[in-house]
């Protein structure tokens, strides 16, 4: 918050003052101008408040001391969704004003004003909406000042009805009478609606036929029958089914062509959860958040959950109703049903009711509808918590559009585009950081044009028009090549792994120099090779390669990645010869004919580029351990074994696997030859994972212990997307800070893919300074 | 040395050259053209336009499972020329040796030549033998030139291509491509990929007597079905839509392409071609396809669509994407 600043007070000490106020941040749409009534009502003071495109701008009249005390409460305790980033105030002459009064929305050329992210059902109207005396009773739309929707729903600024997807249904006399009255909990709410104005919901089965009845009946007994439906919620369609039922499970995976990547569910309330979870108080405070993310938890293995809803797991994706619809369909018989995102494999989730009759036809056997139209498409949010942090997985609905701070200054707008994958963008400006939704995988027509028209959204809620761009130096990335095709006066290629490390420093406040530790997939080197076990020092604007996990070629390039089999075969080939031969005959014999055709591509090099990450190691080590050879979803053989750890207190005092310093590599062959004597000897493969987890640690401390001692730095990020690892990045944690070093990991942005386009950004801003000023 | 190999002496035009032309060429061609050997070949023609293709066949080893370069350099022409409306009916070969080259190989070589051109129905009426220093090729390439009549009722072209219109092709996509990769890497796959290299004159001259809806044939070499849909779309600036579902990829390309990391779509075939046809025709020209022995695995697999010079691909999952010609191998983009 800014100091008072202004000119010299003109008022005589005890008398009439004028204020103004401007106040920037998350002030629009989250109840402000109400409040500001209130207490201008509280203090007894004139003037008038209103919305203009910089934020919220005030003038209080009255005595002085009721002013300060205006101000004062103001900056204090804003409503429960504002965050003030920015207060102005000026004093001025009295104006002699003879009245409060709420002036209505105006533009500006500047766009400072932020649209709030939505908000999810706030305990009033979930009690009015089961209240049969309420005007609001059973109507799923319902919504006020404190909750509803936002982002999803705002085309344009200011946010104002006329400029979201309510300006077509014309607000009833009731619902008028409360969005004007100044006393209301629902002033000035723009989504303010009720049976009789608002938007309508109807059930229609897969023909399009509407479905006659009641449609929360309709729904309970269709669910209870084991039948698939298709919700449009906030940000998106659901495909929704009864949890607790395994052949419906079962039946949308296959409809979904999704076999093993775990389910998101939707359980009743907090007890419900807790019934099949294990919940900690900060799981709890996530879970209930006005931004109601999806919280992965600790199934609880005696509460009989169907091992369908996130099979080889321990885990599980749940999340509370956040809109009065979600509310209304699980305050029925059912009390967990499966929320997974509607959409085809890979696509962007589905948002339009033409096209989710198209994409979802042959999953859905009913739909139920609104006539709302989402205009920015946001998935759900996914978080954990590590240890005593909450942590991303995906960052969107609830949380965006709110900017993160990071540490840079004036200068041009700056775009970072974002990976291939998880794809999400980030627009800087004056050191604040707009990280965009999920935009999810690019390499189809469908997902580059969810990235193009997201892009021009967002740049036009912001009024902003970049001018600075980084992107990933990958030559086949979707999003590089938009990139290159945009309008913009400079642009940076930003290897991969030094996005990782810069998103993290930024998003800690932090421009380097530092030590970085990026443990990650496959991202492009600057030497050609795919990168991802990174030791790297550097800042904003550069960075040095000191340590990196040796090299093995990836027979068929990416398709090893889908059968992490042939990963170990390329492990065990390239670090242990003909010892390793036999070891990949005797563990993956079953392959046959496959097997000796993938160890000649990779003895050949035949299509087999050069890969040394962290992802990769995972992938080879599950595949030796028979925890999964093939893999259905991007991470799947990584995330099992890193499931199959002991706990950490007991898991860390077993010692690590030996490996070797080759110059700038870090050689595995070591490794692999104890875990494979270990895997002989029958020992169990809990205490394998587990070693072999501990390795990955030992080789990260000692490699960041030796860059510490030849640069003298003291702090290390932990970025890449292997560090979503809770016992990884739990241990790596105490055993970096035990040599004294300050550890710096991702909290407001996901550590993945996700939080790319930060670092990009970050990196683009300090290179355009250096070069182009 | 002995003299079942070939010499620098067999390409400098005097008496071993002589006894080559006599006793290999003249006994494999027999065309009237070329056994009179004088300088050039006078040529009667029927009524047309007059169709001109060449190319240079360089194909490393040059006997392949399903066939081998010299069939591979009938075919290459012969398919030039028949996928331009044209029936084709003169070669010309011109011969590059290694020096050291067995006898045996190039009869071997010439022979396949022989039975493709007998097969195709044209005839060799003009050739040329040259040596190079061992070392300086892999054994063997060879260049022809092939000329074909264009009927006067033929009118093929990207002027007639209008959105609606669909895609055929005659069979499985990246047989040749995959054996020729298989075979150098000495990757031996269970169930031996084969080359689909085959002259395509005669599948073609049966659909479009039968089908006046043709519109456009491509033949699909080197870059695949893709390149040649890409090269369409850009000469028309029309969009084409390719189903993944429907066309055709044998289980054992498909199999091999996985392991290897290739997409079948973009691989080199010798015996395939794709057709634009009117929607109205195209059932019938997929059944006039089917008949043929080259066409069994024929398939309608996309359509014409009015836009940008784009070449889409549905995928089996419902997402389509965006196809571009290949500049290298792909890099994984999986993080
Ligand atoms: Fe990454
Ligand atoms: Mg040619
Ligand atoms: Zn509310
Ligand atoms: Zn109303």
């Amino acid at each position: 918050m800014v100091p008072v600043a202004g000119r010299a007070a003109s008022a005589e000490k005890g008398g009439r003052v004028r204020y103004r106020l401007t106040v920037k941040g998350t002030v629009q749409g989250v109840g402000f101008r109400p409040f500001v009534y209130h207490l201008a009502m509280k203090y007894g003071l004139k003037g008038f408040v209103r919305n203009d495109a910089q934020g919220v701008y005030v003038e209080v009249e009255g005595g002085e001391e009721e002013v300060k005390r205006f101000c004062k409460e103001l900056r204090q305790h804003p409503p429960r969704l504002a965050r003030i980033a920015e207060l102005l105030v000026e004093v001025l002459p009295p104006a002699g004003y003879s009245a409060f009064e709420i002036d209505s929305s105006r533009a500006a050329p500047e766009k400072e004003a932020l649209v709030p992210p939505d908000v999810a059902i706030c305990p009033d109207c979930a009690r009015e909406i089961f209240d049969p005396e309420n005007r609001h009773y059973l109507y799923p739309f319902t919504n006020c000042t404190n909750c509803g929707p936002r982002f999803t729903i705002v085309r344009e600024l200011p946010y104002d009805r006329a400029r979201t997807s309510m300006a077509s249904f014309p607000m009833c006399p009731d619902c008028s009478r409360e969005y004007h009255d100044p006393l209301d909990r629902r002033f000035h709410a723009q989504p303010v609606a009720c049976p009789r104005c608002g938007p309508q919901l109807e059930l229609y089965d897969a023909q399009g036929r509407s479905v006659e009845g009641d449609w929360r009946e309709n729904c309970w007994e269709l669910l209870r029958a084991g039948k698939i439906l298709a919700v449009k919620g906030l940000g998106g369609f659901h495909l929704a089914c009864n949890a607790l039922d395994p052949r419906a499970v079962a039946l949308l995976r296959q409809r979904k062509r999704r076999p093993h990547k775990p389910l998101a569910v939707m359980a009743r309330d907090v007890e419900v959860v807790r019934r099949f979870c294990e919940l900690g108080p900060l799981e709890e405070e996530l879970l209930t958040s006005p931004a109601a993310p999806i919280v992965v938890l600790k199934r609880r293995p005696e509460a009989g959950l169907p091992e369908e809803l996130a099979p080889g797991l321990k885990t599980l994706g749940v999340m509370l109703p956040y809109t009065p619809l979600h509310l209304l369909l699980l305050q029925g018989p059912l009390p967990l049903l499966v929320m997974t995102s509607g959409n085809r494999s890979g696509l962007p989730l589905c948002k339009d009711n033409e096209r989710a009759w198209e994409e979802l036809g042959d999953i859905a056997d009913y739909f139920l509808i609104h006539n709302r139209d989402i205009v920015n498409r946001c998935d759900d949010s996914v978080v954990a918590v590590m240890g005593d942090t909450p942590v991303f997985y995906r960052r969107s609905r609830g949380y965006v559009p709110q900017p993160v701070k990071v540490p840079t200054g004036e200068g041009p707008v700056v775009l970072g585009i974002g990976g291939e994958m998880k794809n999400t963008f980030c627009l800087l400006r004056r050191g604040e950081a707009f990280l965009s939704q999920h935009i999810g995988e690019l390499d189809t027509v469908e997902g580059e044009e969810n990235l193009k028209t997201s892009l021009e959204n967002f740049t036009r809620l912001l009024g902003v028009k970049p001018e600075v761009i980084g992107y990933d130096l990958h030559p086949d990335y979707r999003s590089s090549r938009l990139a290159r095709e945009l309008e913009a006066k400079y642009r940076f290629a930003v290897q991969h792994h030094h996005a990782h490390m810069a998103s993290c420093l930024a998003e800690n406040g932090v421009e380097g120099p530092a030590i970085g530790v990026i443990l990650d997939g496959t991202g492009y080197g600057t030497d050609g090779c795919l990168w991802g076990f990174e030791i790297l020092t550097g800042d904003f604007s550069r960075f040095e390669r000191h340590y990196h996990l040796a090299y093995v070629p990836l027979p068929g390039g990416e398709a090893a990645i889908k059968h992490p089999w042939r990963i170990a075969v390329s492990y065990l080939l390239t670090f242990l010869g003909e010892e390793g031969r036999e070891w990949s005959r005797r563990l993956f014999g079953a392959k046959e004919q496959e097997l000796s055709l993938v160890e000649k591509i990779i003895t050949q090099r035949i299509n087999a580029p050069l890969a040394c990450g962290c992802g990769r190691l995972f992938d080879a080590v599950a595949a030796l351990l028979g925890v999964r050879w093939e893999i259905s979803y991007e991470g799947q053989a990584a995330i099992e074994l890193g499931e199959m750890v002991l706990p950490l207190e007991k898991g860390k005092r077993l010692p690590p696997y030996p490996f070797a310093f080759g110059g700038e590599e870090i050689s595995p062959a070591p490794l692999f030859l104890e875990l494979l004597a270990d895997l002989a000897r029958g020992e169990d493969k809990r205490i394998i994972s587990t070693r072999f987890h501990n390795t990955v640690v030992a080789m990260v401390r000692e490699a960041v212990a030796r860059v510490a001692r030849s640069t003298g730095l003291t702090a290390v990020a932990l970025s890449g997307g292997t560090w979503q690892n809770p016992y990884l990045f739990a241990l790596a944690r105490e055993s970096l800070e035990a040599l004294g070093l300050k550890v710096l990991y991702h909290r407001q942005v996901p550590a993945n893919d996700g939080g790319l386009c930060l670092g990009q950004a970050a990196v683009a801003y300090k290179r355009w300074w250096e070069e182009c000023v | 040395m002995a003299q079942d190999v070939i010499l620098l002496a067999h390409g400098d035009g005097g008496a071993l050259t002589y006894r080559l032309v006599k006793d290999l060429f003249l006994r494999y061609f027999p065309g009237q053209a070329l056994q009179a050997l004088t300088d050039a070949a006078a040529l009667d023609l029927p009524a047309g336009r007059l169709a001109v293709s060449t190319d240079a066949f360089v194909v490393s080893p040059p006997f392949f499972p399903g066939g081998d370069i010299g069939k591979l350099a009938v075919c290459g022409t012969v398919n030039d020329l028949a996928v331009s409306g044209a029936r084709p009916l003169y070669l010309t070969a011109s011969f590059l040796l290694e020096e050291g080259l067995s006898l045996a190989d190039l009869e071997r070589v010439v022979a396949s030549m022989a039975a493709t051109c007998r097969e195709a129905g044209v005839e060799i009426v003009a050739g040329d033998t040259k040596v190079v220093e061992r070392g300086k090729l892999d054994r063997i390439f060879i260049s022809t030139t092939g000329v074909g009549i264009i009927p006067p009722e033929v009118d093929l072209g990207y002027h007639r291509v209008a959105p609606g219109d669909r895609i055929l092709v005659n069979g499985g996509m990246g047989e040749h491509g995959l054996a020729i990769l298989a075979l150098r890497s000495g990757l031996d796959f269970a169930g031996q990929l084969k080359s689909d290299c085959a002259p395509l004159n005669g599948i073609i001259a049966d659909l479009l007597a039968a089908v006046p809806g043709v519109k456009l044939m491509r033949d699909l070499t080197r870059g695949g079905l893709v390149t040649a849909a890409k090269e369409i779309a850009l000469a028309t600036g029309k969009d084409l839509l390719l189903e993944e579902e429907a066309i055709p990829v044998s289980g054992l390309v498909r199999g091999a392409a996985d392991l290897l990391g290739l997409d079948p779509l973009y691989l080199a075939n010798e015996g395939k071609f794709m057709a634009i046809v009117a929607p109205e025709e195209a059932e019938k020209a997929l059944a006039v396809l089917r008949q043929h022995p080259l066409g069994k695995e024929a398939a309608i697999v996309g359509e014409v669509r009015e836009g940008k010079g784009n070449v889409y691909l549905r995928t089996a999952f419902g997402g389509t994407k965006l196809m571009d010609m290949l500049a290298g191998a792909p890099l994984p983009r999986i993080c």
